[in-house]
């Protein structure tokens, strides 16, 4: 059973941890379209994916937040990956399977899924 | 829509834009009348009448990418085929309801769905705004308040993983209790 008291334990630990916490690199932002387009499409999912696997990861300077419709909601759903003095990655039609990969090869090993990514529709 | 739960995640980002800091999500299910009541509850920045009358049509929204906005049309839809009704009530500066009553034992009944992996979504992305979960079944029902989370974390914020596994477990065992089944 989860009880409010395993809070104050979870509360105490992570105080711990944050006085400890080194300088955080520049940062990596990954947005997910959570439009009515992107929900009925499947995001939510997707969403939770990257979170989950985030966090299993343990990864630093990595974040995951929403946004509004994208506008090319025949993609969705739509993840963009923001990195500091890189170019923007724009994933489309993804799933939660495919999410494993994108972090594994482009959030931690820096080369981005190009067959994932909208750059992939031409061809 | 395949799910319920996607459109409470779909209207409840309404909320959010709206500018809202508490959002109530009440599930209330009848299991002798085989009704679920849906309502989601803002105190963001409300509609005006004019506003509140075009947001059932799928022609009108406030986003400026595209012309249509089905969020709420979808909700509304999904709950007058199952022979229910659908409602909002707004008021500007004071915020939004909206309730729509499901019969769960028609045919047309959409499942509510991953409801748990809603509400850890909105909380955990939206650690700014408080929300209040409440599901009801019959006589028994369970609360998730934010508000009274934060009290026992502190400065510890509700999206760190232990926390965000703590109340995806909570969520999941107090649903179970409630429905009567075994932990």
């Amino acid at each position: 059973m989860k009880t409010l008291e395993e809070l104050l334990a979870i509360k105490a630990k992570a105080e711990k941890a944050m006085n400890v916490r080194e300088e955080e690199g520049a940062g990596t932002r990954i947005v997910v379209g959570m439009a009515t387009c992107g929900i009925a499409a499947g995001a939510r999912p997707v969403l939770s994916g990257f979170a989950d696997e985030i966090a299993k990861r343990n990864l630093k300077g990595v974040s995951v937040s929403q946004t509004g419709c994208i506008g090319m909601c025949q993609y969705e759903p739509i993840v963009e990956v923001f990195e500091e003095g890189k170019e923007k990655v724009t994933y489309i039609k993804m799933t939660p399977e495919k999410v494993a990969r994108v972090v594994a090869d482009h959030i931690v090993n820096g080369n981005p899924v190009v067959e994932y990514t909208v750059a992939s529709i031409d061809k | 829509m395949r799910e319920l739960s996607l459109n409470i995640l779909d209207v409840a980002q309404n909320s959010i834009s709206a500018g809202a800091k508490l959002i109530e999500i009440n599930i209330s299910e009848d299991t002798c009348e085989n009704t679920m009541l849906i309502e989601i509850k803002d105190d963001g920045c409300g509609m005006n009448e004019e506003t509140l009358m075009s947001v059932q049509d799928p022609f009108f929204t406030t986003r400026t990418t595209r012309k249509v906005g089905m969020g709420i049309p979808l909700f509304k839809m999904a709950a007058e085929m199952t022979g229910g009704s659908f409602g909002i009530e707004s008021a500007v500066g004071k915020g939004t309801c909206v309730k729509a009553l499901f019969k769960t034992d028609n045919v047309d009944f959409t499942p509510l769905g991953d409801i748990d992996s809603t509400i850890v979504t909105l909380v955990t992305m939206n650690t700014h705004i408080d929300f209040a979960y409440t599901l009801k079944v019959d006589e028994s029902q369970f609360t998730l308040s934010t508000l009274q989370l934060k009290e026992i974390l502190g400065d510890v914020p509700l999206d760190l993983p232990d926390v965000v596994m703590w109340i995806k477990d909570y969520l999941k065992e107090q649903t179970q209790i409630i429905r009567g089944g075994a932990v």
